[in-house]
């Protein structure tokens, strides 16, 4: 499996067979928000990784298989959302943050 | 140490960062963040192509390192304020950096780049320059560094804190999460360490917890605060930060990084690997 996937980020170069990828797009009110920042939780709430998301919106992570939180933080905004990752498969999401 | 000579918050920073012996310092892994805006007046410093040696793996030597102060501008005396991305990891191995190489007057922006962000406050693209100055850095202080020996020796005699995720720990990442997961070392950590994600010590903004807060975290795990403490990670960069809580914001005087980290013990043949949630035995 490689090349776009429908409305996500391209995964080419990537083996999607060996990686449990989450990757999506941080919104507010229908637009891309750059610079937000998206942190990876595990089960037990802990920090597993962060990103700021691109220009574009868009981030991406590596994780291991199950359930993990998807934390979003922008000036004034927070959001948290449940994501199931799986390797060999992408989940892609997208956060709407509340329009400040 | 304590927390008022070590760290400054963006107030301060707004107050004194264009003062005549402060320097502003960005450290990032990606070098890209600080092109697109930065606070006004700091410098940059590349992780990697400034702070690591081209060849070999290791820090660049003594005279490398006064070559890149001297070339940002940076002078002995001068109180060095530093900041970065991914809550401060890269800028608090740069604090670790500056005081091995025996950097008088160094501190950390309290919640780096992103508290700065999430307060919206401004950041400039405007280049900047400083004229050269002479820095004359000191022979490393390896009190806060350790190597790989003295870790395998430190198996069931001393302190081991694996700051990285609990996941990373266990050996089900071989990395943070927002890195590909393909590498060819073996996953785990190293047995008797207790795990204490570099996670625990910050806030969601990045911004460090309190001392007493910070006291409860490492005092829960099992930390001995009467032994030496080694602090480890993937790449050091976390463990920086853990250091930089321990032995800066704590006072403990006891505590080295060993900047080796996972991709160097655990690439090592024939040493103990734990795997799993627990420690481990010795």
């Amino acid at each position: 499996m490689c090349g776009a996937i429908t409305g996500g980020l391209s995964v080419a170069g990537i083996d999607t067979t060996k990686e449990a990828v989450i990757q999506g797009r941080v919104l507010r009110a229908g637009s891309p928000v750059a610079g937000a920042y998206v942190r990876l939780l595990d089960p037990s709430g802990e920090f597993t990784a962060e990103v700021p998301t691109s220009a574009t919106g868009h981030f991406r992570f590596f994780a291991g298989e199950g359930t993990w939180t998807l934390r979003t933080l922008a000036p004034g905004a927070k959001a948290d959302r449940a994501v199931r990752a799986a390797r060999g498969s992408v989940a892609d999401v997208e956060v709407e943050l509340e329009a400040a | 140490m304590s927390r008022h000579e070590v760290l400054v918050d963006a107030d301060w920073v707004a107050e004194h960062g264009s003062d005549e012996n402060v320097v502003l310092v960005e450290v990032d892994e990606d070098t890209t963040a600080y092109d697109g805006g930065h606070i006004a007046g700091a410098v940059k410093v590349d992780w990697k192509k400034d702070l690591q040696d081209p060849v070999r793996r290791d820090f660049v030597n003594k005279e490398q390192f006064e070559l890149l102060l001297s070339s940002r501008g940076i002078s002995n005396d001068d109180t060095v304020v530093l900041y970065g991305g991914n809550n401060n990891w890269f800028a608090a191995y740069a604090y670790w950096y500056f005081k091995l190489y025996g950097h008088g007057d160094a501190r950390l922006l309290d919640g780096g780049r992103k508290k700065w962000e999430l307060d919206a406050r401004p950041l400039s693209t405007e280049n900047v320059t400083r004229p050269a100055s002479s820095y004359t850095a000191s022979e490393p202080n390896t009190d806060i560094r350790a190597f790989r020996d003295e870790v395998v020796a430190a198996i069931g005699n001393k302190s081991l804190v694996d700051v990285r995720s609990p996941d990373e720990f266990a050996g089900r990442l071989l990395a943070p999460a927002h890195l590909p997961q393909e590498q060819s070392q073996r996953g785990g950590h190293i047995p008797t360490a207790v795990n204490v994600p570099w996670s625990k010590a910050a806030n969601d903004d990045g911004t460090f917890k309190s001392d007493d807060e910070l006291k409860k975290i490492y005092s829960a795990a099992g930390v001995n605060w009467d032994g030496d403490i080694i602090a480890y990670c993937r790449i050091g960069e976390r463990s920086a930060h853990t250091w930089f809580v321990l032995q800066e914001l704590l006072g403990q005087s006891n505590v080295k990084n060993y900047d080796g980290s996972w991709t160097e013990y655990g690439s090592l043949v024939g040493v103990p690997v734990a795997v799993g949630d627990e420690p481990g035995q010795a």
